[in-house]
């Protein structure tokens, strides 16, 4: 049961075939089996999703009309805050913050009764690729426990790949989303920035976070898409517009006469040779399916990391300078006599992990008064250069597409050293966030030299989000075809408890 | 041996600049939905957003703008057709996000003006002051430090938070340097904040009450040699909580730098406290070494690109500007300069208008806001507008004194036992037992009475010596417990004694 797609569990649902306690407790016990080893959560909350689990056996059963996910469970990424339950972001400086409000996202998730199980691990403040930032220790890669589950929503992918939640929510700021998916052979998509509310997404950057859906198939993700989207009053970048028809894109997977971008920029060297193979791989069968491929251009995506770590880094800055433990969380050197200035300090070195830390310090010298016309502000134009890559590039294409990350997962403690090789991991999903537009990854098969998942990017314009759904559907049925089994099948079984 | 303010207008020329932060009078603050009614217990009047809670997002607040654009128009502003919000970052325990939103490099309006008229040795004389800016900000939260040296957080025992004020809507209207006042400099200055005051207040925009801060001004003083180009180093003066504060802050702060100039020592540029008993201005923190705000758009909150048919709505609604409404009402009134001044200095202008709009006789309302109840005030020590009398409860006092109800000295009495908060007038007229006695039969029993008990003062009467009456008016008067009309006594009185008309 736990290894169906969320689609199917609705399925037995709504047939009767399962209740939704049931449901969450097969996941519960899943959790309390193998999260030991992967560590994918940071919070199981056992009454409070059983006793929404029930809530919603009693609608049901009370003839309510139900949505599409209703009684479906999920793991939340722990930077959302839902009301009453730990929210920590990966980080010591809130240890035992419990939330007085619901972030829109589980306001959502709630309305559409989609249970949650509880919360999942990431890098501090969504800081990393890896989750080996977390405060509370590293996730593990379902498919390899000596591997990172990528980041900084490593929590949520893990959960996935290892069956103990069919749907998640992660964020996205460079990445966070669709790396994870791609090392653990799952979907993930960050939507259009503006289309999911931010209200209640702790923020890191807040012009590039974007929460989104996470799942093992792209149906599943675009169920999840449609309940989490929308306007909300509440974040002023918020896009009054309609959600766009991911569902029925999703259902649809038609990519006959679409016009498929592949970006020169970003494949070739650098990306190891498996990746290439199965990207390769996925355009002949987008061709076989009726698309046309195309090469685009985006030569400014060469400055887009660079760019990327002056603003995410800035305003990281000054969106975490409110922890300052006068108000909440942590407190640390609060003695008789010691200044709050001296407070904020304490509490700030204790409670801030190194690459926090090493990000504060960036930002805030990159807006420092004689600098930041040469940081924070060239970062600002090469964002706009990158924008206009991508409008013409669209000129050329409906969607554009690329390997989502360069290599598969990497060992843990590989990279912990050496930040930059870190932040290259990130060099295909950056541009995306950048130019606020949408990006799906969804598992392209196996590389054949190391046996691990490699995942296939998909870039739609602002609000064409179902684009994404179209050929990542079309992708995903050419593949399963193939594989004659979803990609997951073949990951090792976990030994549990 | 301190400088005469003549010794350092001879000498020196002074420059101005003016910062202005006005508390708008919004329901709700600037970023959420939170109340703003001012007094409320501490940390009542808070939510996620103005707590700056992990995850809480700021969405502006219509209404605050649309009173900015309406200040931006009445200051003579242009309106930026696109603006933006910049973070101010800055690490204080009242400051819930250690960043302010605020309006940086794109504020929302610029390049206006205002014209002051003063009184000067050669007339009343027109000086402008230009605007630079007015933009939005947030106010901050409320510090209390406990212990320790004079409220200061250094050496505090403890301090208490309270963010009810956090995320209270302010606009900052900012002058362009105000050279050319020569003397007149600190009356320029007052006659500037009262102009921008009564600006706001027509606007209805804000309370604009200095004691209680929703107006601030902070004064920026610079001294140079006359006749030289270059401008001499500022200080800005913080804490001036009224119009007079205004005025003796500079003149001050321009005898205190002329003294260090004079002396070869040079003046900081530093922030310095007024303060209110003494006159002068104490050292806060130097600003020798600028901060670094490291300003930057506000990434949470969209640009805000007022539509220009919007613009022009509100172009057309402003009310008639304070100066022309002035001199409008005292053609209306009839009523001569040096008692218009009066009102306007007194700040009863707006109180004597709401009573005349009542129906009350201007006169009259002029001289009860003007006489007993500014005497009230002055007493008390509290702004006329702040004792717990109404227009309405004085128009119905000149209401009942004209339909003869009330004497002028009865009228006195109900309107001490309005303000000592025994009621409306009806209610301190009863419970009080004030009535004008219109009885002729009870006045005439009392006059005889008074007559019998001093008959060689009726005498004198009866031959003619008029001023005598006074007495006998004085003991009915007294005979009837004030209520009487003196003047229908004194009739009856002269009739009773052979000296009717």
């Amino acid at each position: 049961m736990i290894r169906n797609s969320a689609a199917e569990m609705a399925a037995k649902l709504n047939a009767g075939d399962i209740t939704s306690v049931e449901l969450t407790q097969l996941h519960l016990d899943r959790i309390a089996s193998v999260d030991t080893d992967v560590h994918a959560f940071l919070y199981v909350n056992n009454e409070g999703a059983l006793a929404q689990a029930a809530e919603v056996d009693a609608k049901r059963a009370a003839g309510e009309k139900m949505s599409p996910l209703a009684g479906v469970p999920l793991a939340l990424k722990d930077v959302m805050t839902q009301k009453g339950v730990p929210t920590t972001c990966g980080s010591k400086i809130l240890e035992g913050w419990r939330p007085p409000y619901d972030s829109t996202v589980v306001t959502n998730l709630k309305n559409n009764d989609i249970v949650i199980l509880g919360k999942t691990n990431m890098d501090e403040f969504a800081m990393g690729s890896s989750t080996e930032n977390s405060a509370y220790g590293p996730t593990h890669n379902p498919w390899d426990l000596s591997r990172i589950p990528g980041g900084s929503g490593g929590g949520s992918s893990a959960a996935l790949a290892a069956f103990e939640a069919p749907l998640a929510i992660g964020t996205d700021t460079g990445g966070s989303i669709r790396q994870p998916a791609a090392v653990t052979g799952t979907v993930g998509v960050k939507p259009t920035y503006g289309g999911v509310s931010r209200f209640g997404l702790v923020a890191f950057s807040s012009s590039l976070d974007q929460a989104g859906p996470c799942a093992r198939t792209v149906l599943d993700a675009a169920l999840l898409h449609e309940a989490i989207a929308g306007h909300d009053p509440k974040d002023s970048t918020s896009i009054n517009a309609p959600v766009p028809q991911v569902v029925a894109a999703a259902k649809s997977g038609d990519v006959k006469g679409m016009k498929i971008g592949v970006v020169k920029e970003l494949n070739g060297d650098g990306y190891q040779s498996g990746v290439r193979t199965r990207f390769e791989e996925s355009l002949e069968l987008l061709a076989a399916a009726g698309a046309e491929i195309v090469e685009v251009s985006a030569p400014n995506f060469e400055y887009a990391l660079a760019a990327y770590y002056l603003i995410a880094p800035s305003e990281c800055s000054s969106n975490l300078a409110r922890f300052d433990a006068m108000r909440y969380g942590l407190r640390v050197g609060d003695i008789d006599g010691a200044s709050a200035e001296s407070v904020m300090n304490l509490t700030r070195e204790v409670g801030f992990g190194r690459e926090v830390k090493r990000r504060i310090i960036l930002g805030t010298y990159a807006l420092s008064s004689g600098y930041y016309d040469a940081y924070y502000g060239s970062a600002q134009k090469v964002r706009t250069l990158i924008t206009q890559d991508f409008n013409k590039a669209f000129e050329k294409c409906d969607v554009m597409v690329s390997p989502t990350c360069p290599t598969t997962a990497f060992k843990i403690g590989e990279k912990s050293n050496d930040p930059i090789a870190m932040y290259l991991n990130d060099i295909a999903t950056i541009p995306v966030n950048m130019a606020g537009i949408g990006g799906m990854s969804l598992p392209a098969g196996l590389a054949p030299e190391d046996s691990l998942p490699v995942g296939f990017q998909i870039m739609a314009p602002a609000m064409k989000d179902e684009r994404m759904y179209l050929v990542g559907a079309a992708l995903e049925a050419a593949l399963l075809s193939k594989w004659g089994a979803p990609l997951l099948s073949q990951i090792p079984a976990l030994a549990g408890k | 041996m301190a400088l005469t303010y003549d010794e350092v207008m001879a000498k020196y020329e002074p420059v101005l600049g003016l910062e202005v932060h006005v508390e708008l009078n919004t329901q709700s603050k600037m970023f959420c939905g939170c109340s703003t009614i001012f007094g409320a217990e501490p940390n009542t009047q808070t939510c996620p957003v103005c707590l700056a809670l992990p995850g809480a997002l700021p969405t502006v607040n219509e209404k605050a703008i649309e009173s900015t654009i309406k200040i931006g128009l009445a200051l003579n502003c242009s309106i930026a057709p696109f603006s933006r919000f910049a973070r101010k970052n800055y690490f204080y325990p009242d400051m819930p996000k250690n960043f302010q939103i605020s309006q940086y490099d794109e504020p929302i309006c610029v390049n206006g003006y205002v014209d002051v008229e003063i009184e000067t040795d050669e007339g009343p004389k027109v000086f402008r002051i230009e605007i630079e800016r007015v933009h939005m900000e947030e106010d901050t939260g409320k510090s209390l430090h406990v212990g320790g040296a004079t409220g200061r957080i250094h050496g505090a025992e403890y301090s208490l938070l309270d963010y009810n004020r956090a995320g209270i809507p302010l606009v900052e209207i900012v002058t362009k340097i105000v050279p050319g006042t020569g003397k007149y400099a600190p009356e320029v200055a007052k006659a500037y904040v009262a102009e921008l005051r009564d600006i706001l207040r027509s606007l209805g925009v804000s309370d604009v009450k200095m004691e209680q801060g929703s107006l601030r001004c902070d004064a920026n003083v610079s001294l140079r040699l006359i006749g030289v180009e270059t401008l001499g180093t500022r200080s800005e003066t913080k804490n001036v909580n009224s119009l007079r504060s205004v005025e003796r802050a500079i003149r001050g702060e321009m005898i205190r730098h002329a003294e260090l100039l004079n002396k070869g020592e040079p003046v900081v540029q530093e922030t310095r406290h007024f303060q209110e008993d003494t006159g002068l201005t104490r050292s806060g923190r130097s600003k020798e070494q600028a901060e670094d705000y490291r300003y930057f758009p506000e990434p949470d909150l969209v640009p805000v690109a007022p539509d220009a048919a919007w613009i022009e709505t509100l172009r057309a609604a402003l009310p008639e500007r304070p100066s022309i409404h002035r001199k409008r009402l005292q053609e209306a009134w009839a009523v001569p300069d040096k008692e218009m001044a009066a009102m306007i200095n007194a700040d009863v202008l707006n109180i004597v208008e709401a009573t005349v709009n009542l129906g009350a006789d201007p006169a009259k309302a002029r001289s009860w806001w003007l006489g007993e109840i500014s005497r009230i005030a002055n007493d008390k020590e509290v702004a006329v507008a702040n004792l717990p009398i109404t227009p309405t409860d004085v128009a119905e006092i000149v209401a009942l004194v004209s339909a003869g109800e009330l004497t002028d000295k009865l009228a006195r009495q109900v309107i001490e036992g309005v303000i000592a908060g025994e009621g409306k007038p009806a209610a301190v007229i009863a419970s009080r037992g004030i009535k004008v006695v219109n009885d002729d039969g009870a006045l005439m029993a009392a006059i005889e009475k008074v007559c019998n008990e001093q008959p060689e003062t009726a005498e004198k009467i009866r031959n003619g010596h008029l001023p005598a009456a006074g007495a006998l008016i004085g003991a009915v008067m007294k005979e009837t417990k004030g209520q009487a009309d003196a003047a229908r006594v004194r009739t009856l009185l002269l009739t009773h004694l052979g000296q009717g008309e």
